[in-house]
C-alpha cells in the first residue's frame, strides 16, 4: 500500500477521498477478501509456504518422495534379495505372498526366477536418477539461455528464439525415440543426454517470457534509474520474480520425464541391461500379463506411483505459487 | 491475416531445415553399419556392400546426403526403403490409419477433457473438483503403455469387450481401444485446463456483468463463460500433437495398429534412415501447420488478437 | 434502531412525489467474508432508501463497505466466501433476501440494473457490443437476434455513440474508455429499469470525459424518473447529480444529509476530514490537510467508533460505544430533515 503523505499531492481538485485512501478498489474484490494491513507482511514464498502446508496432496507427495529417495539412495536397506539372481528352477512367475512383508516373494518372481519386489526397489535409482538429472541439466541450461534471451533481447533474443523453435519443432518422445536409436550403449547418463537435448526448451521458453515481464516491472526500472548494474538487476531483481514459472514448469516435468524414460526403456530405446529400470521389467512382462499379471503389476504400479508424487509435488507447488490459478 | 499467414509460412522454412537437419544427423552419425547388418552374422560381399552404399548415397559427404535428400523431398521423392519399395508408398497407407487413430483419441480428448473440466471448474473447491483433479493426477501418471496393457487387459481379456489386438486398423470401432489408451494422458491436461480456465472467468468481472443483467444461467456459462475459457484449450490442442504423435507410436504397438507409429517402431530398429527421416520429417511438417492453424483460430476465438 | 428508522422516515418524506414507499430500502443490512485470516465485517448495519426519480450517492473509500453494499442489492456477491447474516433489501416494499433465484434474478436487468467501474473488463471481451447490448433483449423480451440488434444500435444511438450502424459489432476493446462506459450505461437502460446502481462510473476515465458521462447519466435518469444509486469516493462528481448524500465508513454510514448541507456544515468529523482535504485556490501555500492513519482493517474493526483512532477529536466514550445514527438539529432544536450523524459528539462538530 502506498504511503499515505504521498498521495496528498494529487493534482485533481475532486480527490479528496484519494488524499486519504490508496485507490486500489479492494470492495470491489470480496473474494481475496480485503487486505489486512496491520498483519506481518506476506511474501510470495511465504504465502505460498502457507498454502502447501495446508495440502494434503502436497504432504502425501512429500512423504512419497523421501521414500522414494531413500529406496533410491539405499536400496540395500529395504530388501536383501538380490535383483539379478534368477533362480528359473524354483521361482519362475511364483505368484506374490502378499502377507510377506519385505521378503523376496513379496511381489512373487518373474519369467526369469527373480524377485520381483528386490528388482522393483533397485528399479528406483535409475529412473530417479535420469527425472532429477535431466530436470537439473534442463533447467541450468534452458533457464539460462531463457534468462540471457530475455533480458538482452536483441539479436541474442533471435537467435536463441530460432534455436527454441527448431528444438521445440521436433516432438519429445519421438525425437528422443530417434537421438537414443543412435546410441548402441545406453547408461543412465545417455539417457539423460538425450532427453535435456529435447527437453530444455520448455525451461528456456517459459524463463524468457517471465524475464520479460520482470524486467518491464516498475520496480526493475526504479533500481535501474537508482543507477543499479546489470548483475546487481538480474540477480537481485529480476531472476528473484521470475524463477516461480520456472520452478513449477520443472518440478511439473520431473515426473514426466521419468514417464519418458520408462517409456524409451519399453521400447528398447532407453536404458538397458544391467541397468534395472521398471520400463525394461514391464516389457518383460508383457507376454505373461494375461496368465501373470503381478509381473507387470508391480513394477508398473510403482512406476506410476513415482510419477504420481512428482506431478503431484509439481501442481502443489503450482497452486501455492500462483495463486491466480486457485 | 494473409500477409500474417506469408509470413509464418517463411518462418517455418528455417524451423524445417533445422529440425529436419538435426533427425538426419541424428540417424545418419549411427556408429553401425545399417547395410552391413543386412546380412545379419553372414559375411558379406564389399563389392555388395559397396554397390548398396553407392545405390543409398550412403558413400557422399553426409552434407551431400542431407541436401539430395531434401531436394528429392522437394520433388515428393522420400526415398526408397532398404526393401526397395518407395518410402512413400509406406507412408500413404499407414498415414491413413494414423489419422483415423488420431481423430478417435482427439474426439475422445475433447468431448470427455472438456466435459470433465468444466464439471469440476464449476465446482470448484468442493469434493467433486478434488474428486477430477485426483483422477487426472492418477492419470497423468501412468506412462501410456502401462494405461494400455491396464486397458488392453481389463477390457480385452478380462472383460472381453474388445479385441485385444485390432485386426483390421482402418475399422474405427477397432480403433476405440487405442483411441481410448492415446487419448487418456492428453484428455487429463484438457480437463485440467478447463477447469482451471472455468473457475478463472468464472470470477472475470464480465461474468459479474453477466449476472447483473439478469442472464440465466445457462447462458452465463454456455455463452459468456465458455467462449472466453475455450481459447487456452484449444492453443494447448494444437501443441499437444506432438505428444499424441509419440504416443501414437507406443499405443500402436500394443494394439497391433498399422500406422505410422509402427513404421516408424520397425523402421528404429532395422535403422533404415530414409524411412525414420521420412516419418519424422512429415510429422514435423504436420506439427507445424497445425500450429499455425491454431494461431489463426485463435484470432477467430479472440477478436483481441490482430495480426498485422 | 428506533432512531436509524426515523431518519429512513425523514429521508421518505424527502423524497416525495410518489405514494411514499420508497424504490428501495435496505434495513439493517450486514455481510461479511470468511477469509483464511477470520471473518471480515464488510457491512454492519446500513440503512438507506432512494425513491423514483431520486440519487443518493453513496460516499466513502476503498474497504468503506459501498460496493459491497451495491453487490449484495444486486444479488452479485461471490457467496461464498460472502454471507449476508442480517438484514433486508426491499424492493417496492418485497425482501429480495427471501426471493427465489429466478425471482431474483428477473428483478436483475430489468428492473435493478448496474453499471460497473471499470468498462473494460466489465464487457465481455469476446463478445461484440451489439451482442452483449442485443442479449437484453432476447432473454427478458424474447426478441430476435435481428431486432435484438435493431434495439442496441437505438440504444447505441440513445447514448450518443457516433456512427451507431457501423461499430455495432465491434468489440469492447476497439471503443475508448468513455464510450465503452456509455455502453455500460446503454446495457444498463435497455430496458428502462427503475433503479440503478452506477459504482464508480467514471473513476476510470479522464477527468473531461468524466464529466460528459456524468451529465448522460443524469440526463437519462430525469428522462426516465429512475432512482440512482451513485457510488463514489469523489465529493467532486456528488455535488452536481446527488439529491442526498450517505458516508460510509468501515461498513457503516456515519452521516447522512442533502447534498448542499453536507458541504455546507457536516456532522461528523470523517466528512469535515474528508471536505478538508480537497484542495482548494483560496489556502493555496498552505499545507493540505489529510486524515491521518490508514482505513480500518475489517477483520478488526476498532472497537467503539470505527474512526476513533483517526479522529482528531476522540473522547474515552469514542473507544468503547458504538455511535448510532442519530438525527441531529439545528442548536435550537429545530429539526433538519434528513440530516443524521453517528458521532457522540455531533453536535460540536456542527455547530462548532
Amino acid at each position: 500500500m502506498p504511503d499515505v503523505t504521498k498521495s496528498q499531492s494529487g493534482t485533481a481538485v475532486d480527490t479528496a477521498v484519494d488524499a486519504v485512501a490508496p485507490p486500489t478498489e479492494v470492495d470491489t474484490a470480496p473474494a481475496t477478501g480485503p487486505a489486512p494491513q496491520q498483519n506481518k507482511p506476506r511474501s510470495l514464498w511465504g504465502d505460498a509456504w502457507f498454502e502447501l502446508r495446508h495440502r494434503p496432496l502436497f504432504w502425501i507427495s512429500a512423504v512419497l518422495l523421501v521414500l522414494l529417495l531413500a529406496i533410491a539412495a539405499f536400496p540395500g536397506l529395504f530388501t536383501g534379495a538380490d535383483p539379478r539372481d534368477g533362480d528359473l528352477t524354483n521361482h519362475f512367475l511364483t505368484k506374490p505372498e502378499l502377507t510377506h512383508f519385505f521378503q523376496a516373494d513379496w511381489f512373487g518372481y518373474d519369467g526369469q526366477g527373480r524377485s520381483i519386489y528386490a528388482r522393483v526397489i533397485y528399479g528406483t535409482r535409475a529412473s530417479i536418477m535420469v527425472g532429477v538429472g535431466v530436470t537439473v541439466v534442463v533447467t541450468l541450461f534452458g533457464g539460462l539461455l531463457g534468462m540471457v534471451a530475455g533480458y538482452f533481447g536483441g539479436w541474442i533474443d533471435s537467435i536463441v528464439s530460432r534455436i527454441v523453435d527448431i528444438f521445440f519443432g521436433l516432438p519429445f518422445l519421438l525425437g528422443s525415440m530417434v537421438v537414443l536409436n543412435a546410441f548402441t550403449e545406453r547408461k543412465v547418463y545417455v539417457v539423460i543426454a538425450a532427453l535435456a537435448f529435447l527437453g530444455w526448451t520448455t525451461i528456456a521458453r517459459v524463463m524468457r517470457s517471465s524475464v520479460i515481464t520482470a524486467k518491464q516491472a516498475d520496480y526493475v526500472t526504479a533500481a535501474r534509474a537508482l543507477g543499479a548494474g546489470t548483475s546487481r538487476i538480474l540477480f537481485r531483481h529480476v531472476l528473484p520474480n521470475a524463477l516461480a514459472p520456472t520452478i513449477v514448469v520443472a518440478t511439473i516435468s520431473l515426473g514426466a520425464y521419468i514417464s519418458a524414460e520408462a517409456t524409451l526403456s519399453f521400447l528398447g530405446l532407453g536404458l538397458a541391461d544391467p541397468t534395472i529400470s521398471w520400463g525394461i521389467d514391464i516389457s518383460d512382462a508383457k507376454d505373461a500379463i494375461r496368465d501373470n499379471p503381478h509381473v507387470m503389476l508391480f513394477p508398473a504400479g510403482m512406476l506410476s506411483l513415482t510419477v504420481f508424487a512428482f506431478i503431484t509435488l509439481g501442481d502443489a507447488v503450482r497452486d501455492a505459487l500462483d495463486p491466480k490459478l486457485r | 491475416m494473409g500477409r500474417y499467414v506469408a509470413r509464418r509460412l517463411l518462418q517455418m522454412i528455417p524451423v524445417f531445415i533445422g529440425t529436419t537437419l538435426i533427425i538426419f544427423l541424428m540417424v545418419h552419425v549411427l556408429p553401425g553399419d545399417p547395410i552391413r547388418a543386412m546380412w545379419g552374422d553372414k559375411a558379406a560381399d564389399p563389392a555388395q556392400v559397396a554397390s548398396l552404399r553407392h545405390e543409398f548415397g550412403l558413400d557422399q559427404p553426409l552434407w551431400k546426403q542431407y541436401i539430395d535428400y531434401m531436394a528429392d523431398l522437394f520433388k515428393g521423392d522420400f526415398g526408397k526403403t532398404f526393401g526397395g519399395r518407395p518410402v512413400s508408398e509406406e507412408m500413404g497407407m499407414a498415414f491413413p490409419v494414423t489419422l483415423r487413430l488420431a481423430a478417435v483419441a482427439l474426439t475422445i480428448e475433447m468431448i470427455v477433457g472438456i466435459g470433465l473440466g468444466a464439471w469440476a471448474g464449476l465446482r470448484a473447491g468442493r469434493a467433486a473438483d478434488t474428486g477430477v483433479l485426483i483422477f487426472t493426477l492418477i492419470v497423468i501418471s501412468m506412462p501410456v503403455f502401462v494405461l494400455g496393457y491396464l486397458a488392453r487387459f481389463i477390457f480385452a481379456d478380462e472383460l472381453g469387450w474388445l479385441p485385444p489386438n485390432v485386426q483390421d486398423s482402418m475399422d474405427i470401432q477397432q480403433l476405440l481401444l487405442p483411441g481410448f489408451v492415446l487419448a487418456m494422458l492428453s484428455m487429463a491436461y484438457v480437463a485440467r485446463l478447463t477447469r482451471t480456465t472455468f473457475a478463472e472467468n468464472l470470477r472475470a468481472d464480465y461474468m459479474r456483468t453477466a449476472l447483473a443483467k439478469g442472464l440465466p444461467r445457462r447462458r452465463i456459462i454456455g455463452v459468456h463463460l465458455l467462449r472466453n475459457s475455450l481459447i487456452p484449450v484449444i492453443t494447448f490442442l494444437g501443441t499437444d500433437v506432438g505428444a499424441l504423435v509419440g504416443g501414437a507410436v507406443v499405443t500402436e504397438g500394443i494394439f497391433n495398429v498399422q500406422g505410422v507409429g509402427n513404421l516408424l517402431f520397425k523402421a528404429l530398429g532395422q535403422r533404415e534412415g530414409t524411412t525414420i527421416v521420412g516419418v519424422v520429417t512429415i510429422f514435423v511438417l504436420v506439427i507445424l501447420l497445425i500450429n499455425l492453424l491454431v494461431d489463426l483460430l485463435y484470432a477467430v476465438l479472440d477478436p483481441r488478437i490482430r495480426y498485422a | 434502531m428506533t432512531t436509524i428508522e426515523k431518519t429512513a422516515d425523514d429521508a421518505a418524506r424527502q423524497g416525495a412525489g410518489d405514494d411514499g414507499t420508497p424504490l428501495l430500502e435496505v434495513r439493517d443490512l450486514h455481510v461479511e467474508f470468511h477469509t483464511r485470516d477470520g471473518v471480515a465485517k464488510a457491512v454492519n448495519g446500513v440503512n438507506y432508501s432512494v425513491h423514483a426519480g431520486e440519487t443518493l450517492a453513496v460516499l466513502g473509500e476503498s474497504g468503506s463497505g459501498k460496493s459491497v453494499t451495491a453487490q449484495a442489492i444486486m444479488g452479485i456477491l461471490d457467496m461464498p466466501p460472502g454471507r449476508i447474516p442480517q438484514g433486508q433489501i426491499l424492493f417496492r416494499g418485497e425482501d429480495m433476501l427471501t426471493m427465489s433465484g429466478e425471482e431474483r434474478r428477473k428483478i436483475r436487468g430489468r428492473k435493478i440494473a448496474m453499471i460497473f467501474q471499470d468498462a473494460l473488463s466489465a464487457l465481455n471481451p469476446v463478445l461484440s457490443v451489439g451482442y452483449q447490448l442485443g442479449e437484453m433483449f432476447r432473454v427478458h423480451q424474447g426478441l430476435s437476434k435481428k431486432e435484438a440488434k435493431a434495439k442496441a444500435i437505438e440504444l447505441m444511438d440513445r447514448v450518443r455513440i457516433p456512427a451507431a450502424k457501423e461499430r455495432v459489432s465491434d468489440y469492447p476493446h476497439q471503443f475508448s474508455g468513455g464510450m465503452r462506459q456509455r455502453i455500460m450505461i446503454a446495457m444498463a437502460l435497455a430496458l428502462e429499469p427503475d433503479l440503478i446502481i452506477a459504482d464508480e462510473p467514471t473513476t476510470a476515465l479522464d477527468v473531461t470525459v468524466q464529466a460528459q458521462v456524468m451529465d448522460l447519466l443524469a440526463e437519462l435518469q430525469r428522462e426516465f424518473n429512475m432512482g440512482l444509486i451513485l457510488i463514489t469516493h469523489d465529493l467532486g462528481v456528488v455535488a452536481d447529480v446527488a439529491d442526498k448524500i450517505a458516508v460510509m465508513y468501515a461498513g457503516r454510514i456515519v452521516e447522512t444529509a442533502p447534498v448542499h448541507e453536507l458541504y455546507k456544515r457536516p456532522a461528523h468529523p470523517y466528512t469535515r476530514g474528508l471536505l478538508d482535504s480537497i484542495p482548494r485556490l483560496d489556502r493555496k501555500g498552505q499545507e493540505l490537510y489529510a486524515i491521518k492513519g490508514l482505513p480500518p482493517n475489517l477483520l478488526k474493526i476498532p472497537s467503539g467508533c470505527a474512526f476513533n483512532p483517526r479522529c482528531p477529536k476522540a473522547q474515552d466514550i469514542c473507544r468503547t460505544e458504538v455511535p448510532a445514527l442519530v438525527p441531529v438539529t439545528e442548536q435550537d432544536g429545530t429539526e433538519l430533515p434528513g440530516r443524521g450523524s453517528a458521532c457522540h459528539f455531533w453536535k460540536e462538530t456542527l455547530h462548532g
